[in-house]
């Protein structure tokens, strides 16, 4: 099976995975959940990190691989505390 | 035979599990602990601890630990890659310099953006997602291109055009949501329609031209025509469908992240990509359906009400048969209640009226008064954004009442207040087939005896469409900033002694 054809594969279950994931979300959920689905997307570091470790020699394409890294850092860190910050909103109730 | 499909890891975890004798002394010098293997061993736990993020994410107990788990994940997927690649010291000058830059940025602006403004900020980093892997794409575009195959190239081409439109729909979204933006009246016009096809026949021009000349013209055609493409879908929206928009911004983030995964060939970026664009497409088709739109007449069909706000703005017009009353009636009111419903909206966000009015219904509790709230779906401006505001001002969360629940509740409720939301309680959409808001699931407020709306003035709603509840003989509008209403209310009420004998019940008689 070529690299090509285990990426479909990869994509396609992925696919299926993330369909089946969330179903029923209560509405409370709907903005965490798209700011924390958000802060995921930003998982293109591992794009920006490879493409920069590909870059050596050639400055012009470190320095985009570089922004692009800060780019998708600033959706990761920020996705991730934004989220944090409101669903410890919801959690500071302790109605255990 | 299945184990093809399995990464390389999995068949060597499943031989050290099958080995009567421990191998591991073996495997760790040569196998295990080479870069290869344990960088895949951390993606596979990195895409089990993400999809079980994402899963956790779905349900109040488990978020926060859910989100947590994701932002592990996506540290471990970091590690491992690290690991794998052994960055040169140059590379990892880059790497802090990248890193320190955009981290630092997500820091202060996560901390600093207060809560009425998170549609914003969640567009304006979902851009910044998806401007991320457009600038993956173009640089393999341009200095790496040498030698692709096709597969490559068309990936390379699929990341430019879904990371464009991400970035630059964010961005117009995020300029709308802030007021920025107005949605201009040619966008309401067939026109659109045009201009954006011409747009999209362009960006595929370039998409097609550009296996033959990677870093020349096609991929600047591509990039110029799917980032106006981006701007002229957008543009044309309104502001009442704005979340889902963004929700379905936010899954194409996830779908540039996939291409992103092709261009650069990792397995986990596309694995991670595919279940965010999937996921993030199911939630907005959870959106849609709260508000009881299609995807496509969201995409499609223009600003919902576009045309009535066009005269509306400040206008009075329209509205005949309108009683407004002072503070203070609608102290007395509350006071000899049994039982208050608030909606809350927008508007209450934007005036910061959250505490005020938990200390309002606090006084009312304290009264005897049974006091809950009733939450629209999409309250605010963006489906749960009113949970997320009420809870940031310790409201019990037992008190926030979802619109199923609370809409046979209404005929035994004396007194609702609606603070800041208009279109959520219009009755015409339950009874006038000929309003655009037909359809939609609303509060049903026009059921209680008595119903105050507090108002700055009688302008159009977010969607600019008149709403009939002002007009009914229940209906008083209360008119002024919802904070100073509020504080007016409070100070009213414990004028009249209200809450003052907290432990008797009884009520004080007017």
């Amino acid at each position: 099976m070529s690299a090509f054809s285990q990426a479909l594969w990869v994509l396609l279950l992925g696919s299926l995975l993330g369909l089946e994931l969330i179903g029923k979300v209560p509405p409370t959920l709907h903005t965490p959940l798209m700011s924390g689905a958000n802060a995921i997307s930003g998982i293109t570091v591992l794009a920006s990190l490879t493409l920069l470790q590909q870059a050596q020699g050639n400055q012009a394409l470190q320095a985009i691989a570089a922004l692009s890294l800060g780019f998708a850092l600033y959706n990761v860190v920020g996705g991730f505390l934004v989220t944090d910050r409101m669903l410890a909103m919801f959690r500071r109730k302790g109605d255990r | 035979m299945t184990a093809p499909l399995l990464p390389p890891s999995v068949p060597l975890i499943l031989s050290i599990l099958r080995a009567p004798f421990p191998p591991l002394a073996e495997l760790l010098p040569a196998g295990l602990l080479s870069g290869d293997r344990l960088g895949d061993v951390f993606d596979l736990v990195a895409v089990l601890l993400l999809a079980l993020g994402i899963k956790g994410l779905a349900k109040v107990r488990s978020a926060r630990g859910a989100n947590q788990l994701a932002a592990a994940a996506m540290a471990l997927a970091v590690l491992g890659l690290l690991i794998e690649i052994q960055p040169d010291p140059i590379t990892w000058l880059w790497i802090g310099l990248g890193s320190a830059a955009g981290g630092l940025a997500g820091l202060l602006t996560a901390r600093r953006v207060p809560m009425t403004a998170m549609p914003e900020v969640v567009a304006l980093f979902n851009g910044c997602g998806g401007l991320a892997s457009l600038l993956v794409a173009v640089g393999v575009s341009l200095f790496q291109a040498d030698g692709a195959d096709l597969v490559e190239l068309v990936s390379i081409a699929i990341s430019v055009f879904v990371g464009a439109i991400t970035f630059s729909g964010s961005l117009v979204a995020m300029a709308k949501l802030q007021g920025w933006l107005d949605t201009p009246s040619w966008t309401q016009s067939s026109l659109r329609h045009v201009v954006n096809i011409a747009l999209a026949v362009l960006s595929l021009l370039g998409a097609l031209l550009l296996p033959g000349d990677p870093a020349g013209l096609p991929l600047a055609l591509l990039v110029i025509g799917s980032s106006l493409l981006g701007v002229g879908v957008t543009l044309s929206i309104g502001g009442a469908d704005m979340p889902v928009v963004i929700s379905l911004l936010n899954s194409y983030s996830g779908v540039a992240a996939a291409a992103a995964g092709f261009v650069v060939g990792s397995q986990l970026l596309i694995v991670a990509g595919a279940m965010v664009g999937a996921a993030g497409l199911i939630l907005t088709q959870v959106m849609c359906t709260a508000m009881n739109r299609s995807l496509l007449s969201v995409l499609f069909g223009g600003a919902l009400g576009a045309a009535a706000a066009v005269g509306g703005g400040g206008s009075e017009a329209g509205y005949t048969r309108i009683t407004s009353c002072s503070a203070e009636e609608c102290a007395m009111a509350l006071e000899n209640a049994e039982r208050v419903v608030f909606v809350p909206g927008y508007g209450l966000a934007v005036a910061q009226a959250q505490h005020a009015l938990r200390e309002l219904s606090k006084l009312l509790e304290a009264n005897g008064t049974e006091v809950s709230y009733a939450i629209h779906p999409v309250a605010g401006r963006m489906p749960g954004h009113m949970n997320v505001l009420l809870a940031e001002a310790d409201v019990p969360y037992e008190q926030l009442v979802e619109m199923e629940m609370i809409n046979p509740e209404f005929p035994r409720t004396d007194v609702v207040i609606v603070l800041g939301a208009n279109d959520v309680v219009n009755p015409d959409a339950k009874t006038d087939p000929s309003s655009p808001l037909y359809g939609m699931p609303v509060l049903e407020v026009d059921q209680a005896r008595q119903v105050f709306v507090v108002k700055r003035s009688l302008g159009a709603g977010y969607a600019g469409i008149a709403n009939a509840l002002f007009e009914l003989p229940q209906t008083a509008m209360v008119f002024g900033d919802a904070k100073a209403v509020l504080n007016g209310l409070l100070s009213e009420l414990r004028e009249l002694g209200v809450g003052k004998a907290s432990a008797s019940r009884q009520k004080v008689s007017a």
